[in-house]
């Protein structure tokens, strides 16, 4: 996940990143995920209102979190249908197979250590989603 | 160290407790224990006998766990009667001849019905009240009574009064017939309430539709006419009709055993013992029913023996005690006659000096016939003592009261028991007042268990065994918990301190339609997985008519079944089952099912709630399916959902040659009226056309069963995990009727379950049980019935099909994508293998190698 930690501004980054365009932010729904296909690889791209209850969150004030798909404890490619929400303040959505939480930010599975999914860098750029992938 | 023998005779509750002290307490093995059972069947709990016909098994009124079962220092030989012993050779022999010797031998024989001895008490139809076996007998005479085809009602008389006898008829009541009691003393429970108290009761229980005779006895019992039934001819010349006659006239102490060894015995029978329970052989005890103890100031005189089950264990705890050496005796405390019995819904308590038999006692009255409660004290001549009481009808001071016997009042008598009096609390009892009289365990012992991490009923129960033969202590038990500061939360999760049922009452009472308003006013952060679907729910059982679960910020609150209107599988797709009420279909229906599950290539099976499961659907082909499922005239049948799933029907009067009713057009009625109805968890139904209950339905939340005269209403069953039997909620009810009854019940836990709390554990949990939801949804005890009506109209005139307001509307549909950026790409994830001709997912392993049980090429015969 090293590569996440990686800040980058242009449309090509450090060797082996780039951002890809995926769609438009008022595709998301706040509160709910969308699952994306990246080359080869299945990204679940979660909006949540950027200010507490402020259901109507503009381009500036929503956020946009994307993690891998594939939910590590079922193999199901399913986490952008889960239910997003907060654990001890933590942004996290919960895996519809077996309920297991993902932490948003980290990626690490909250109910079991041996799990976590790769975290991916997002940003909105004239209204268009785009994600950070190697 | 040798091990001894202890040989047990008699396998009642009495009997066991004493093979359970003797193991919890025998560290070091001292004790062999063989115990011998006239029953075919091991301990159960006879105090609660007449749950047996509300649906408790065998199984669960067993008094034996497991542990015992396995446990290789107990024998236990059941169907196997002792009938002599040779106290020289210490050996029993039993009827078939084998013998056994013993070191100890302990009689734990109990007592056997009495019955009068009037002609014609052994004619067919005529029983006892005793064993499981005395109920099956009974229940199958009842049956065969409601099964016959003549009309009128079907009878029972019931003969004694007393608590027996009030227990029998409220079984013949839960099995459809009309009791009649037949009591030879003046008044209802001789034995324990005076005569005011007994006109209340008798009032009660005759609004029950009990009727009752008191000051009469039975003078015999003949065949009715042409051969059908039973006649039992009154002392006052009035013959009352009967189907089943059951004799409840008292019991008397089993101690034939004892006579034929020569041991003495008490003066109304029972094996004579001294306060150790050691009869005039020092090898031999006899303990519970059997036994005539001798203990000093005991209520009610010397060497008597008790009817009661809290004086049996404290006789079994004292023997295990002096075998294992110790030096413990009966008290008078033990021998307490106190009883609380909730009667056919009727309180009735009874404790120390009922009668005011002490010298000198005054009686302090209050009766109230309008409120139906008959309050009595009975203090010391001082009117400062308290020595007794009879309460009847309201019996809520009880535990307060008896727990104050012997000691001083802490206010005027009158005080005690009038409306609106002196209040005392549980936190003003001593720790030495016994809270359960049952198993006698104090307050102080309970005290210590909270103490020790006993944080709610179930681990007080199961460390102390409060509450755990009558129950009637269980408010007192909670009311501890919640005084030593245990407070058990019934949080629904980290954002709402408080429970679905208050949860319910905030979004009914303000009106609030969204949930970031809910989190926002009554919450705390975003929500999550377990309080949006919850809120989901309730919005949905709450909100405007015609509104759909998909609208707006509600969609975002869904699970994912509810989300995509389909059941998630294992491999990321989707099932899809359409309604089919009542489980009728046409051909052309199936031909529909059948040519859109082979175009899309979907596996499918039938369901147990008869219908259609279609598996491997992809979530962008779930519009195009149902747009062929609704043309074809399909709705959704909310699998997906915690709403109504299916009501099961059998064929009913159209085919079968047995049915009663037309099952099938109740089952349709049922299911069209609440499909789509959102609650706490799934609901399931079903409805059987006639007694063969071929629909199976006391398996579910609510079932109902075609009788010649109506429909029976069982509620509260289900399957799964932990199955339970239904219970009767209501007899022979017509169709207006019944549909109100399920209107009323459904709403009544919509509102006040917990999230994910099916009926059948909502139902144990409600204080009160079965009569306080009868109370509640057929008498308007709480004045709701009205709103709850209301709530189920507006559900009724506000179902539209959910998969219809999906096709039609272009947001909602726009989220049916396999990708954002790609929506019409299949999950490439997604792969089937061939299954007896259908696809499957692949194997478990994703990741590595491919797990396949059996080969793709499995040949099935005549393909």
């Amino acid at each position: 996940m090293t590569m996440t930690a990686q800040s980058c501004d242009s449309g090509t980054g450090p060797v082996g990143l780039r951002w890809e365009t995926v769609c438009r932010l008022d595709r998301l729904q706040p509160g709910r995920g969308v699952a994306a296909l990246l080359g080869g690889r299945q990204v679940a791209l979660f909006r949540l209102p950027g200010a507490f209850g402020d259901e109507g969150a503009d381009d500036v004030n929503s956020v946009v979190y994307a993690i891998d798909n594939i939910d590590p404890c079922s193999g199901a490619a399913v986490l952008s249908r889960g239910i997003v929400g907060d654990r001890n303040g933590q942004p996290v959505v919960a895996s519809p197979i077996y309920k297991q939480a993902f932490s948003l930010l980290t990626g690490r599975c909250l109910d079991d250590p041996a799990q976590e999914v790769e975290v991916h860098k997002v940003r909105v750029v004239d209204g268009w989603i785009q994600v950070e992938l190697s | 160290m040798n091990t001894k023998t202890l040989v047990i005779v008699g396998h009642g509750m009495v009997g066991h407790r004493l093979v359970e002290a003797m193991r919890s307490r025998d560290e070091a093995g001292q004790w062999r224990i063989v115990v011998f059972g006239q029953e075919s069947r091991p301990a159960y709990d006879r105090v609660s006998l007449s749950s047996y016909f509300e649906g408790a098994s065998e199984g669960e009124l067993s008094l034996v766990a497991d542990d015992v079962r396995r446990d290789q220092a107990v024998e236990l030989r059941l169907g196997a009667r002792v009938v002599a012993v040779d106290r020289d050779a210490q050996t029993v022999r039993t009827a078939s001849g084998q013998t056994r010797g013993y070191d100890t031998l302990v009689l734990a024989t109990g007592s056997y019905p009495f019955v009068p001895p009037v002609p014609g008490r052994d004619l067919p139809g005529c029983f006892v009240y005793r064993t499981l076996d005395d109920l099956d007998a009974i229940r199958t005479a009842a049956e065969a009574a409601v099964a016959r085809g003549d009309p009128g009602r079907r009878s029972g008389v019931v003969v004694g009064g007393g608590l027996l006898g009030l227990e029998a008829a409220r079984a013949l009541r839960l099995l459809g017939l009309s009791p009649h009691v037949v009591e030879i003393a003046p008044r209802l429970m001789p034995v324990q309430v005076d005569e005011g108290g007994g006109a209340l009761l008798r009032r009660l229980v005759e609004d029950l539709d009990v009727a009752v005779r008191c000051g009469v006895s039975v003078q015999s019992i003949a065949k009715g006419p042409r051969g059908r039934g039973l006649v039992a001819a009154l002392s006052d010349g009035i013959e009352l009709d009967a189907d089943v006659v059951v004799f409840s006239a008292g019991i008397r102490p089993f101690d034939q055993l004892a006579r034929a060894m020569g041991l003495p015995v008490g003066e109304r029978g029972g094996v004579l013992v001294n306060d150790y329970c050691r009869t005039a052989d020092e090898r031999i005890y006899a303990i519970g029913e059997c036994a005539a103890i001798a203990v000093r100031g005991a209520v009610g005189g010397v060497g008597r023996t008790y009817g009661l089950v809290a004086p049996g264990y404290a006789m079994a705890e004292v023997v295990a005690d002096r075998l294992l050496g110790g030096g413990a005796t009966v008290t008078a405390a033990d021998l307490d006659t106190s009883t609380k019995l909730k009667l056919l819904g009727v309180d009735v308590a009874s404790f120390g000096d009922a009668h005011a038999s002490t010298r000198g006692a005054l009686e302090v009255v209050i009766n109230d016939p309008v409120a139906g409660s008959y309050q009595k004290l009975v203090v010391s001549d001082d009117a400062k003592t308290l020595l007794g009481g009879i309460l009847v009808g309201d019996a809520s001071r009880y535990a307060t009261l008896r727990s104050l016997m012997g000691s001083k009042l802490p206010a005027d008598p009158v005080a005690m028991i009038a409306p609106g009096g002196v209040a005392v609390g549980a936190d003003e009892l001593p720790d030495s007042a016994q809270i359960c009289s049952c198993n006698a365990v104090t307050k102080g012992t309970l005290r210590a268990a909270i103490a020790k991490g006993a944080h709610d009923v179930p681990a007080l129960k199961a460390c102390t065994k409060a509450g755990t033969t009558c129950g009637s202590c269980l408010p007192t038990l909670k009311l501890l918990l919640k005084q030593s500061g245990v407070t058990v939360s019934k949080a629904v999760c980290e954002h709402f301190a408080c429970s679905r049922q208050e949860l319910f009452q905030i979004v009914a009472g303000t009106g609030i339609q969204t949930f970031s308003e809910l989190v926002a006013r009554y919450g705390s952060g975003r929500g999550c997985d377990i309080c949006k679907p919850a809120v989901a729910s309730i919005l949905a059982s709450t909100g405007a008519c015609g509104s759909h679960i998909l609208d707006g910020e509600q969609a975002t609150l869904q699970d994912t079944n509810d989300h995509f209107l389909a059941n998630l599988q294992r491999n990321g797709t989707y099932s899809v089952i359409p309604r089919i009420p009542g489980g009728e279909i046409t051909p052309e229906g199936l031909i529909a099912i059948g040519e859109i599950a082979r175009d899309f290539k979907l596996y499918t099976k039938i369901t147990g709630g008869q219908r259609i499961d279609m598996f491997g659907a992809r979530v962008e082909q779930l519009p195009a399916i149902w747009r062929r499922l609704v043309d074809a005239g399909f709705e959704s049948g909310h699998a997906y959902g915690k709403a109504l799933r299916t009501v099961k029907s059998c064929v009913g009067t159209d085919w079968c040659r047995y049915g009663v009713q037309d099952s099938v057009s109740m089952a349709i009625l049922l299911e069209l009226r609440y499909r789509g109805l959102r609650s706490p968890h799934k609901l399931k139904s079903a409805v059987s056309g006639c007694a063969r209950e071929c629909a199976e339905a006391r398996s579910k939340d609510f079932g109902v069963i075609a009788t010649e005269a109506g429909w029976n209403l069982y509620v509260c069953g289900n399957g799964g995990f932990r199955p339970r039997h239904a219970d009767l909620l209501a007899a022979d009810l017509g169709t207006e009727t019944l549909v109100r009854t399920i209107d009323r019940f459904l709403m009544f836990y919509i509102r006040t379950a917990d999230r994910l709390q099916r009926t059948a554990p909502w139902l144990e949990a409600m204080e009160g049980g079965l009569d306080h939801l009868r109370e509640v949804i057929m008498d308007d005890k709480l004045g709701i019935c009205a709103e709850l009506d209301a709530a189920m109209a507006r559900h009724v005139a506000g179902y539209s099909d959910e998969w219809r307001g999906v096709l039609e509307d272009p947001v909602k549909l726009a989220r049916f994508n396999s990708f954002v950026n790609a929506p019409g790409t299949p999950d490439p994830t997604v792969e089937f293998v061939d299954r007896r001709g259908q696809r499957v997912p692949v194997g478990y392993d994703r990741g590595s190698q491919r797990v396949l049980i059996s080969g793709p090429t499995l040949q099935v015969a005549g393909k």
